[in-house]
């Protein structure tokens, strides 16, 4: 009876892909103790997070993606609709207004839409299969752009560049021509001075800092100097649990969140970064493989744009650790201190193995 | 939609996805690899780099800044310590609105205007990170005031700092000297000495006196502390440390008494004296009147006191005995008549009429004698009694002015003496070389008459007049004179003696030289210039008064001390040593515009060799003083709340 119970709790579980999601969890969780200088508290209260984006997880791997296709619309409507809330009355809090007030609760609906952007878009296209024309992408574009313009108004660079990288992957999956991929590229190029103009003061000044970190050491420029020196001083084997400088000596700025890579890095070193890096490829390897194996193409969509987004996110965090990219508020996922990305994080891992599990059920 | 279709379709549409996800995956490898190879090159490659950037990050050398060595006199009596004071300070940078904090404060302790004035003028020359004293010497009560309400004032701070300290005031001052906050040009010089990393923490260096010239012995080796910091700069735990090296504790020559009772002899006059011991050179006196109170610039002098003191038209500032500049006067006849015996050209039984006049052959000047009409027959040893002017004119010109000055050379005149403080002048001995060489202008023959008595472009300073008496006094042999006696290693306790160097000796006849001696002891007796210094006295006392004039008087003109303005009188001089048989002491006192040298200068001269030789205090006596003088609300017994090794965390 019991077993039964189980077998139906974890009917739609994806074992290998929640080992890996587990495994860099539990990482995090020790990371996180050595960066916020051994505090209990902090991570039991991430374990908490952790637990509410299991659930989270789970009620989403028991959603059938043919529900999921139906809410696309609705989902992303309702989180248009929040988003324009946030730019009307929306709190502000360092600077940034991105959060609303909903009486009980407050809700960053930015965080929604990393799921409603690549469900409606993956909707969209899934509908017009048959029949894609030039037309599609176009529209594709602005369904994609809307969102994106509201959250890089709060401002929020990272949120928005993911969400943006979401959707296109979305249009990339879904044949956009080669040669308008290639037109884009060169059409952004032309457009960089423009967006340059477009960029906030603060978020120029991180893009120029990246090139010359040395520009402002105590500035702006210090958050980059002192990552590469946590890195770079970290060693082969790095400097043990607990034991990096550069973390418990207070160098390290925002360490337990946007910068734990730079904690981890220092304390466990380049074979480390190579554990954390394979099991990253393992879950993006996984995420591929159930896009691959995916029976619609709603399905494919989804599980291809929510696995490349994954990639993206870390690829952005450590790449600007480690100092090749610019300094955008992108959290490392799995690992960085904090509930609400992880949650939607998860739900989107749990996306990924309804779509997996369910596809016998629909074939049967 | 037919199924046929929809299935080719499919088929066909998964073909595409999976290349376009084969391509992603790709893309996702590359970047990976990216990730893996920057990890290599910054983990790897500049491993190296980045641990010794990580290390500098951690790792802070925190300077133990050593206790000033103490300034001590012959019998131990404290000239200069230190002693741990509460100071409130600010650091400009980490405060908001500086005005309106110093109001603030004003409410717990009190700030006077003299503070905010210090504070103003000591911010402007430092830097804005730099933390600037605002009160110094606080007391128990108020920084417990302060500290309680600390947290009020981020950027402000109590410190326990080790302060300097001179508890006998302004006895002293010139040769002391005092410390100062180090300036930009105390640092260039710092750095170019190579001695500025052992400046690290220090704030004060000596500006003047001892204090000044045995800084290198004063101030000690900094020590260090390399601790452990944080981001802040908190320090977390110390690694090692190499403790400071206190600075040597200098042990003085004279003698803090009798430099009290020859400052106290002075009165309200201006003037110099130095006392020398004549066998090894130790200065036993060093008066520079007026004085000033050095404590006034430990802190910083605040605009007022400054003014006060450098504007005054008594110059308290000036450093007489090495930087004052006079005429020997009368005072230099019995260098002149060494010079005449041991040249031969006035040897006994020699003797002139004196006239009360000197006039050069073919010439209408008249070179007047100090007594109109003259002293009668005078031979040598008289001429120096009585001082008679017409006989050293006559010298002179027979000597010439080359021989002349090149002989009392030897007495040091013209020259530097080496004493143990900087800034010494080395004074003027004229030559027809000189002249030329100054004024383009020829020698004149009477310009040699009046260098024999003192007058004309010769110029002395009081020390050198002190050591030539000395070098009299000891026959000739010149010993450097001093005024650090001993130098005592802190630690040990260890004391160094500083070398007795002799740096000249001139021979000298000892017919020649008990001529002049003869000649100096009846200056003393009845009938010499100096008689009333002599009066009583239970020892012999050899001396020679000494006028110098202030203004040139016209021919024809008599001078009259009582119708010239008080600043134009002469200069009244005195040189002695005494007992005259074997000397102990030899001195030279230039009391400015005091008139006659016997009358104004001499006594003071009677007073420092009374107490020196016969232990004997001037009536009404000169108080003793004691060891320790602290100033008055000085807080002795402080434990202090924060040591400077160990910065505050908050």
């Amino acid at each position: 009876m019991i077993k039964i119970l189980i077998r139906h709790l974890v009917k739609h579980i994806d074992s290998f892909l929640l080992g890996c999601l587990l495994f860099a969890m539990l990482i995090g969780l020790f990371v996180l103790y050595s960066a916020s200088g051994e505090s209990l508290e902090r991570v039991s209260s991430q374990f908490i997070n952790i637990l509410v984006a299991l659930a989270a997880m789970w009620i989403a791997t028991n959603i059938p993606p043919q529900h999921l296709e139906r809410i696309a619309l609705p989902l992303y409507i309702l989180g248009l609709l929040l988003l324009l809330g946030v730019a009307l009355f929306g709190e502000i809090s360092h600077g940034a207004r991105r959060w609303l007030h909903l009486g009980v609760a407050r809700i960053q609906p930015s965080e929604l839409m990393k799921i409603a952007v690549p469900m409606l878009l993956a909707w969209y296209f899934s509908k017009r299969e048959a029949s894609l024309r030039l037309s599609d992408y176009a529209i594709g574009t602005i369904l994609l752009l809307l969102p994106v313009g509201f959250i890089l108004k709060q401002p929020d660079l990272g949120t928005s560049l993911l969400i943006a990288a979401s959707g296109f992957y979305v249009l990339y999956l879904a044949g956009l021509s080669w040669r308008l991929l290639l037109g884009a590229s060169a059409l952004m190029g032309g457009l960089t001075p423009i967006l340059w103009s477009l960029l906030h003061d603060y978020q120029r000044k991180r893009i120029e800092i990246l090139f010359d970190p040395s520009q402002d050491p105590l500035g702006a420029g210090y958050h980059t100097i002192q990552a590469s020196i946590a890195l770079g001083s970290g060693g082969i084997a790095g400097k043990g649990w607990l034991n990096g400088t550069q973390t418990q000596l207070d160098f390290l700025p925002e360490r337990t969140t946007d910068f734990i890579f730079a904690v981890f890095s220092e304390e466990f070193g380049l074979l480390g970064n190579l554990l954390l890096l394979l099991l990253f490829s393992l879950i993006t390897g996984r995420g591929l493989i159930i896009a691959a194996q995916a029976q619609n193409t709603f399905c494919r969509l989804l599980a291809g744009s929510i696995t490349l987004t994954f990639f993206t996110y870390v690829f952005v965090n450590i790449g600007m650790v480690s100092g090749i990219l610019p300094v955008v508020g992108v959290p490392l996922p799995l690992i960085s201190y904090g509930g609400t990305s992880l949650v939607t994080l998860m739900l989107g891992f749990g996306i990924l193995m309804s779509i997996q599990t369910h596809k016998k059920l629909v074939a049967a | 939609m037919k199924p046929r279709s929809e299935f080719k379709n499919y088929q066909h549409e998964q073909y595409h996805f999976r290349i376009r996800l084969g391509v992603a995956a790709i893309v996702v490898l590359l970047c990976f690899g990216i990730l893996a190879s920057r990890f290599f090159f910054l983990q790897m490659a500049r491993y190296e780099h980045y641990q010794t950037l990580a290390e500098n990050n951690r790792i802070s050398l925190v300077p133990i800044v050593p206790n000033r060595g103490l300034i001590l006199d012959r019998n131990g009596v404290l000239l200069a310590h230190n002693f741990f004071v509460y100071t409130l300070e600010i650091t400009p940078a980490k405060v908001n609105d500086v005005e309106e904090t110093i109001n603030d404060i004003g409410r717990l302790v009190e700030v006077s205007s003299l503070d905010r004035k210090r504070f103003k003028k000591l911010r402007a020359q430092s830097h804005n990170f730099e933390s600037v004293p605002l009160r110094t010497h606080l007391n128990e009560a108020e920084a417990a005031r302060f500290a309680v309400n600390r947290y009020r004032f981020p950027g402000v701070d109590i410190k326990s700092r080790l302060f300097r300290h001179y508890p006998q005031g302004k006895m002293g001052s010139h040769l002391i000297g005092y410390i100062g906050r180090i300036n930009d040009n105390d640092l260039a010089s710092l750095e170019k000495s190579g001695d500025l990393s052992n400046y690290k923490g220090s704030d004060h260096i000596g500006k003047g006196g001892l204090e000044q010239y045995y800084e290198r012995n004063l101030h000690g080796t900094t020590g260090f502390q390399q601790v452990e910091i944080d981001a802040d700069g908190h320090a977390v735990r110390v690694l090692s440390s190499t403790a400071p090296v206190p600075g040597d504790n200098l042990i003085l020559s004279v003698d803090s008494t009798l430099q009290s009772i020859a400052e106290e002899a002075f009165g309200d006059r201006r003037g110099a004296l130095v006392a020398i011991n004549p066998s090894n050179g130790e200065i036993l006196a060093y008066v520079s009147q007026p004085t000033f109170d050095p404590n006034l610039f430990v802190d910083g002098i605040d605009s007022e006191n400054w003014k006060a003191l450098n504007e005054s038209l008594d110059k308290p500032l000036i450093n007489r005995p090495i930087r004052g500049i006079y005429p020997p006067g009368s005072t230099f006849k019995p260098f002149v008549a060494m010079a005449g015996l041991e040249a031969e050209k006035r040897a006994p039984p020699f003797s002139i009429s004196d006239p009360g006049v000197f006039v050069l052959p073919g010439s209408s000047h008249r070179y007047r004698d100090w007594k109109p009409g003259g002293h009668g027959q005078v031979d040598m040893q008289h001429a120096i009694t009585v001082s008679c002017d017409t006989f050293f004119y006559g010298l002179a010109m027979d000597l010439g002015i080359d021989k002349l000055t090149s002989f009392v050379s030897h007495f040091g005149f013209g020259k530097k003496s080496g004493l143990d403080i900087r800034g010494e002048i080395g004074g003027l001995l004229p030559t027809p070389e000189w002249k030329m060489r100054r004024f383009s202008q020829k020698w004149y023959p009477g310009e040699t008459v009046i260098t024999g008595i003192g007058q004309g472009y010769t110029l002395v300073t009081p020390l050198q007049l002190a050591q030539a008496t000395a070098i009299l006094a000891n026959n000739g042999v010149t010993m450097r004179p001093h005024l650090v006696a001993s130098i005592q290693e802190a630690s040990s306790g260890i004391s160094r003696p500083v070398p007795i160097v002799s740096t000249d000796k001139i021979s000298l006849r000892p017919e020649n030289m008990a001529l002049v001696k003869q000649g100096m002891i009846d200056v003393t007796m009845p009938g010499g210039t100096a008689a009333s210094v002599g009066a009583g006295s239970t020892y012999t006392i050899a001396a020679k008064t000494g006028t110098a004039q202030v203004i040139g008087i016209k021919q024809n003109e008599k001078y009259n001390e009582s119708e010239v303005n008080e600043r134009h009188r002469d200069h009244a001089l005195f040189i002695a040593y005494a007992p005259a048989e074997a000397p102990k002491i030899a001195l030279a006192v230039i009391v400015e515009n005091g008139g006659h040298g016997g009358s104004v200068a001499g006594p003071i001269a009677r007073k420092v060799m009374d107490y020196y030789l016969l232990g004997k205090t001037p009536t009404p006596p000169i108080p003793v003083v004691p060891a320790v003088t602290p100033e008055a609300g000085v807080p002795q017994d402080l434990t202090p709340i924060v040591t400077e090794d160990e910065e505050p965390h908050d």
